[in-house]
């Protein structure tokens, strides 16, 4: 059986709490075991890469130095700190004069014996889908939502190796096997401007206007995705009529799965999902299609 | 024409910035072009021309969002958010104002809340934030709503390995210099080639 290594970040033990109870539950629910890295580190995010390159690659760098000591694929549910990892660890493996500096100043030998992998990416294709279909219990019919990515999942492709960057598909196939309408749209990967959140908020909230605008007229009622900092962002600074909310894809999980914990994720969302998912089929109409 | 500038770029980005020939594809693409005064292509010329003044005071390479949409679609295989990276380092270091000074103080106190802690802490980094640019009451009803709801823990968590971290800081600080001691020094060389 698949065991797991398990790198929260700190949105998770914060704004993203809901995920971070989502993705337990999961894994739980899936049988897979997920264990948190102890002792793990800030990995710098969008702040060290705008100061200081060593700096960047040294923080995600020592949580590879305590992950590959424990043998097993290190799952990341951020974007960004996938991102930041992914190319820690590319470099690491492909750049022996960096991989030099880097061992020196985080004080480890790199093996490259572990992965870095995304959450969305652990689940769909290494756990499968048709495990994740078998387990559904109460299919997500009536819900139409759009697949978010943005940015740091998919981009640069060549570091983070995710799908094609500019139509990635695991989102949607996700969401079919768990019984919900998959709308299509062309603004999957286009950036929610999350990293200027609090410093140009106004660009933030252009941004986020303009993609909850398409996803509405899309006919989506929700936007699902796997980043903190998107989920965050897009819920804040929402301003128009209509609000949306965002799920991140894991929650949606935990309620086809039938979990009764699914209830205590919905109050720490800024936009409430509840009168949504009021009107979704209830489960004997569901069972009778 | 300011040669130094460019490899100072280039080495602190790693990217063939004179590999550009500007099929714009880049600013076509960016989500925030509309806010810029530039755009990355012309971002990219400048850097090609050594117009270091006006680039270090310009606001665009603080809007820049990182959201790598350039590099993908770059024909030249040009990461720009990493030459954008390497243009706010220049900004910080050379010690010009500025033009978004908010997003200078924000890196610098996430910086130092995790190099104290191990782990960013929103609640400290938040107040601290709205203290120092001021900015106080943006945002007061979301930061509440999230108070409220359990997801801005007052207590700060942390990591037995601090030590480390901080060593990690001064190392990079360190590796950081050097290259750009070794960057000065190979300048001339390249410019009488």
């Amino acid at each position: 059986m698949s065991v797991y290594t398990y790198y929260p970040g700190c949105s998770l033990e914060s704004t993203a709490c809901e995920y971070d109870a989502s993705v337990r539950a999961v894994f739980k629910a899936l049988e897979v075991e997920l264990h948190e890295l102890e002792e793990w580190n800030c990995c710098g995010a969008s702040s060290a890469h705008s100061v200081n390159p060593v700096l960047a690659l040294a923080l995600p760098a020592r949580n590879l130095a305590l992950a590959q000591a424990l043998g097993h694929d290190l799952v990341m549910p951020c974007a960004a700190c996938f991102n930041r990892h992914k190319s820690a660890d590319y470099e690491l493996r492909h750049d022996p004069e960096r991989r030099k500096e880097l061992e020196e100043v985080v004080g480890f030998q790199y093996q490259g014996n572990i992965a870095v992998r995304p959450l969305l990416e652990v689940l769909t294709i290494g756990v499968g889908l048709d495990t994740i279909h078998k387990r559904v219990k109460r299919p997500l019919v009536g819900l139409k939502a759009v697949g978010y990515y943005g940015c740091l999942l998919v981009r640069p492709q060549e570091v983070t190796q995710f799908e094609n960057p500019e139509n990635p598909r695991l989102m949607n196939q996700l969401l079919e096997t768990l019984g919900a309408e998959a709308v299509e749209w062309s603004y999957a990967t286009e950036c929610c401007g999350g990293g200027l959140s609090l410093t140009k908020s106004s660009v933030a909230a252009r941004l986020v206007n303009r993609l909850v605008e398409r996803a509405c007229e899309a006919g989506a009622a929700a936007i699902v995705t796997s980043c903190p900092l998107c989920q965050i962002n897009l819920e804040m600074r929402q301003s128009g009529m209509q609000k949306l909310p965002v799920f991140y894809f894991t929650e949606l999980m935990g309620l086809a799965f039938g979990l009764t914990e699914a209830e205590n994720w919905w109050s720490k969302h800024l936009i409430d999902p509840r009168p949504l998912l009021a009107g979704l089929k209830p489960l004997q109409q569901v069972a009778a299609l | 024409m300011n040669q130094d500038f460019l490899q100072t770029v280039e080495a602190l980005s790693g990217e063939p910035i004179l590999l550009c020939y500007h099929c714009h594809k880049c600013t076509a693409g960016c989500p925030v072009v509309k806010e810029m005064e530039y755009g990355p292509d012309r971002i990219l010329r400048m850097v090609q021309l050594g117009e270091k003044e006006r680039l270090l005071r310009s606001h665009d390479i603080w809007l820049c969002a990182a959201c790598e949409t350039c590099g993908t679609r770059c024909p030249n295989g040009i990461d720009i958010a990493k030459v954008m990276d390497a243009l706010r380092m220049e900004a910080l270091r050379s010690g010009v104002t500025p033009a978004e000074p908010d997003a200078a103080k924000f890196h610098r106190l996430f910086l130092f809340v995790v190099q104290t802690l191990g782990r960013s802490h929103e609640a400290s980094l938040l107040i601290a934030y709205k203290l120092w640019t001021l900015n106080l009451l943006a945002d007061m009803d979301s930061g509440l709503q999230l108070f409220l709801k359990g997801k801005v823990p007052v207590i700060p968590k942390t990591i037995k390995g601090r030590d480390q971290i901080r060593r990690i800081f001064v190392k990079s600080a360190e590796a950081v210099a050097r290259e750009e001691i070794a960057s000065v020094k190979s300048a001339p060389q390249q410019e009488a080639k």
